[in-house]
């Protein structure tokens, strides 16, 4: 077990799509040991990306226990992750540990869910809500090389933009 | 190289943002933190930026795009101690209701009070002219907690007889 060092914005690793993950081996275990050591070592601890320790494979690790309690699926970790269906918005702030030292609105679906494989290769479905839904749709953009940079939204904007659509 | 908060405002028009970063960027001097936005038909720019001389040096940078587009400049010098950007906000305060004088005043007195912190305040004049509404957002840093604004706030409400939102700001790092 180890952590890893987390890579940093501008680096071009973090905007390039991962690819699948095929091998569901020891190999894969041990990296995902060290994703997961690396995430509780982080300044949010509640969820990483592989592409943010340099590995372009899509595996995302997320375990808001620290925050939500028991409220919620406590350590997912999620293998090749499809978003199947989502619903309602939501605002919040957001930080990266790719992004050190900046926080902005983004905007993110309040409930979805999403299939993927588990660390052995069988497949899943999570229904995840709130906090948990944010964290997932996060570290999910970071397997399509997308940073919360990318979604950024003014308060201006989610406030206003009714009133504008109306003209 | 110095700080300094440049304010800049002049009648709305398509490129007063690019004339004035243009000219700075000329004159060697880089923009940090920003925030430029309409206001009652004017363009107002406030930011913070880095110049390498002295200020005399940038204000005869900006002295063609001040005299083109008409454009009232300020340049306050920054100590290195007020350049510091401050710890992010932990409260969010929206409010809303007919248009009426003292809201603002009412609503950031009974803040002021708790020792509540506003990093930003922004708000709008909305609704048909007949039933103007105002709408504003304030976010903030409240050392007392955020109950302690609920219940400072809670008595406006009916005096006022405005909508108060009191919403904790939680930033996830992820
Ligand atoms: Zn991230």
């Amino acid at each position: 077990m180890a952590v890893l060092p987390i890579l940093t914005y501008p680096d071009p690793l973090l905007q390039r799509p991962a690819v699948a993950v095929a091998n569901f081996d020891a190999e894969l275990r041990a990296f995902v040991d060290d994703l997961i050591e690396t995430m509780r070592a982080g300044p949010g601890g509640v969820g990483i990306a592989a592409p943010q320790v340099g590995r372009l494979q899509r595996i995302v690790v997320v375990d808001v226990r620290a925050k939500l309690g028991d409220d919620c699926h406590g350590l997912m970790v999620l293998v090749n992750p499809d978003l199947i269906a989502w619903e309602g918005v939501a605002v919040g702030r957001e930080g990266c540990m790719s992004v050190p030292d900046f926080t902005g609105n983004v905007i993110r679906a309040e409930q979805i869910r999403v299939q993927a494989q588990d660390i052995h290769g069988e497949d899943r479905v999570y229904e995840c809500a709130g906090f948990e839904a944010r964290a997932v749709q996060h570290e999910m953009d970071h397997l399509d090389g997308l940073l919360f940079l990318d979604r950024l939204v003014s308060r201006k904007t989610d406030l206003f933009r009714r009133k504008v659509y109306k003209r | 190289m110095s700080q300094a908060l440049l304010t800049v405002i002049g009648e709305d028009r398509p490129g007063i943002v690019a004339a004035v970063t243009q000219a700075l960027y000329t004159a060697g001097c880089s923009i940090g933190d920003a925030s430029m936005m309409r206001l009652g038909g004017y363009f107002a720019i406030m930011q913070v930026l880095s110049y390498p001389q002295d200020l005399g040096a940038v204000e005869m940078a900006l002295d063609a795009a001040v005299k083109r587009l008409n454009l009232r400049v300020h340049l306050d010098p920054l100590s290195s101690v007020a350049a510091d950007g401050g710890a992010a906000p932990d409260t969010r305060v929206t409010v809303f209701g007919a248009d009426r004088p003292g809201i603002v005043a009412s609503v950031t007195a009974a803040l002021a009070s708790i020792g509540f912190n506003i990093v930003d305040l922004e708000s709008e004049r909305s609704g048909s002219p007949e039933h103007p509404i105002y709408i504003m957002v304030i976010q903030g840093r409240a050392p007392a907690g955020i109950a302690a604004v609920q219940e400072v706030l809670a008595p406006l409400r009916e005096r006022e007889s405005i909508d108060i939102g009191v919403h904790p700001l939680e930033t996830v790092v992820l």
